[in-house]
């Protein structure tokens, strides 16, 4: 793996999402609107914003991440460049770090714009660190881009991968804690729910828990953070069978 | 595994003779080798003998081809491509049955055959992105795949296979960056292919022919030894496609090995040696004049169907 390698990959995805604004401003503009229209929504229900507004701060920034980067690194192997970078000097690793680092920056943006004006413009009054939020934000983000480089190794189109959005994101949205608390699961779900990324990003914004407790959730995060992206670089094959 | 047992195999080290002491009048007729085993006894190796008639050369070929031989005489005695009884199945086809050809620095190589005989997927295994089924191939001494040719390798896809939402600069730019080439690589590259005054356009909004001129610009990065070009004049206008010509004619001369797959039968006479592919079998390796001459035919076309008619 070279670091020099993976940042100029880097900078030639930002290239491409500098040359394409429309995608660049739904990325970071989708998730924010989506928690606005939600505290405008709540707004005649005094603390209901409080309480939802925070898991959706987890939730949304991973669909949007999860989207975008399964279709653009798949469109890599319909076009063809994944093949010729496999015929140059350029590992899966370098390839898989070059997206996570593009993608992992858009999702740092993202997170900040989205809890910056929770905090101010929708009204968000949340006990504890106002830093965790964003942190939590951040992480879901690169969940969502760890995941889809993974699933985007499986699918062979641009439709396949978009369908792996309801069948990868929507089970956990039921499981992780928005829907029912976990506690309240049959315990066979409960034991899977409490695995599962997305409830990890919930819990992570449950107010008023230990320092501990924080880390943890953000561990599990970023543990799966890594093992998406150590599995999106395995399953990439540079021979075709 | 037949590529990785492949590694293990002892490789003979090969002697070229320049083919004047062979044989004066027979130009890529016949290669003959030495192959020094490991015992240090010459075992001397004949391939496809074709008939060759000097009076049926035409003129177009004699430039290209006096340099071509020149420059296969002086430069390394390392063939760029050796391919052995290639085998490709993939999903129950057999898309290559038993393919051997050697080429050597310099050489000019027109694969030739219809849509489906197999072009693409020969190409692919020489560069490694398609499995083996049997066989070898074997790229400047390396196993088809190793990491040691990546980059070596000069490839246009049939897809252009550049960003289409960068510019043509920063598309070269990347390539060159993985590469590790100078930037005044990019430049010279985008001169080559004749895209200067596009170098700021997004790819995108380039015609099918200039996009294939950014792909053939990545593929000429760093002056690889060796280039493998998938159909890169397919849609092109009678002009453009000339000039693409004269820089693989100008790449050969200057030493590198270039194959180039076409599905139309009149650019065999661009190139200084032949392979005819059909369903997945090498039907004839030659010259265009040797192929013209075996086949008595007065077009490529009608020799093409001359020699499957003979096979059947």
């Amino acid at each position: 793996m070279s670091l020099r390698r993976t940042l100029l990959t880097t900078r030639r995805i930002l290239e491409q999402l500098r040359h394409d604004p429309r995608t660049l401003a739904l990325l970071l503009l989708v998730p924010t609107a989506l928690v606005g229209l939600l505290a405008w929504s709540l707004t005649n229900q005094p603390g209901a914003f409080n309480s939802v507004g925070p898991k959706l701060l987890g939730v949304f920034p991973l669909i949007v991440m999860f989207l975008v980067t399964s279709v653009i690194t798949l469109r890599e192997r319909t076009v063809g460049t994944l093949e010729r970078l496999f015929t140059l000097p350029l590992t899966k690793a370098d390839f898989v770090a070059g997206y996570a680092i593009a993608f992992g920056a858009l999702a740092l943006v993202q997170s900040l714009l989205v809890s910056v004006l929770s905090y101010t413009w929708y009204g968000l009054a949340h006990q504890g660190v106002p830093w965790r939020i964003s942190v939590v934000a951040l992480c879901a983000g690169l969940l969502g881009t760890a995941f889809g480089l993974a699933l985007s190794a499986v699918a062979h189109t641009e439709f396949q991968a978009v369908q792996f959005m309801p069948a990868f994101i929507l089970p956990q949205l039921l499981l992780c804690g928005l829907v029912i608390p976990v506690s309240q699961l049959p315990s066979v779900l409960r034991a899977v729910a409490d695995v599962l990324p997305m409830t990890a990003a919930v819990h992570a914004i449950t107010p008023l828990q230990s320092n501990e407790y924080y880390v943890g959730q953000f561990a599990i995060m970023l543990a799966y953070v890594f093992a998406a992206l150590v599995v999106g670089a395995g399953t990439l094959r540079r021979v075709t069978k | 595994m037949p590529r990785a047992a492949s590694t293990t195999r002892p490789t003979p080290k090969r002697v070229r003779i320049p083919r004047e002491m062979v044989d004066g009048s027979i130009w890529n007729s016949e290669v003959t080798q030495v192959l020094l085993a490991l015992d240090g006894r010459p075992r001397v190796r004949r391939q496809r003998a074709a008939e060759f008639r000097t009076a049926q050369l035409p003129s177009i070929f004699s430039y290209p081809l006096a340099t071509v031989r020149s420059i296969q005489m002086d430069s390394s005695d390392q063939l760029t491509f050796e391919v052995s009884n290639l085998r490709v199945v993939r999903n129950g086809n057999e898309i290559l049955k038993s393919i051997s050809f050697h080429a050597v620095p310099g050489e000019l190589i027109g694969l030739l055959g219809p849509s489906g005989s197999g072009k693409s997927t020969l190409m692919r295994s020489l560069l490694g992105v398609q499995a083996i089924t049997g066989g070898s191939a074997r790229i400047m001494e390396s196993i088809a795949g190793s990491p040691l040719l990546r980059g070596r390798l000069g490839y246009m896809a049939q897809s252009s296979a550049v960003y289409l939402d960068l510019t043509v600069e920063e598309n070269i730019r990347y390539f060159a960056g993985v590469l590790t080439q100078p930037l005044s690589e990019v430049a010279r590259v985008i001169d080559v292919v004749a895209l200067t005054s596009f170098s700021h356009r997004l790819v995108s909004s380039l015609s099918g022919g200039e996009r294939a001129r950014v792909s053939l610009g990545v593929a000429l990065l760093g002056s690889p030894p060796a280039l493998i070009l998938d159909e890169p004049t397919v849609g092109l206008d009678p002009i453009l496609r000339r000039d693409l010509w004269r820089t693989f004619e100008s790449l050969a001369r200057t030493g590198a090995t270039v194959i180039v797959s076409s599905h139309v039968m009149d650019e065999a006479a661009r190139c200084a040696r032949l392979l005819l592919l059909r369903e997945g079998t090498l039907l004839f390796d030659g010259t265009p004049a040797s192929l013209l001459a075996a086949s008595e035919a007065t077009g490529y076309d009608q020799a093409f169907e001359r020699l499957i008619e003979g096979r059947q």
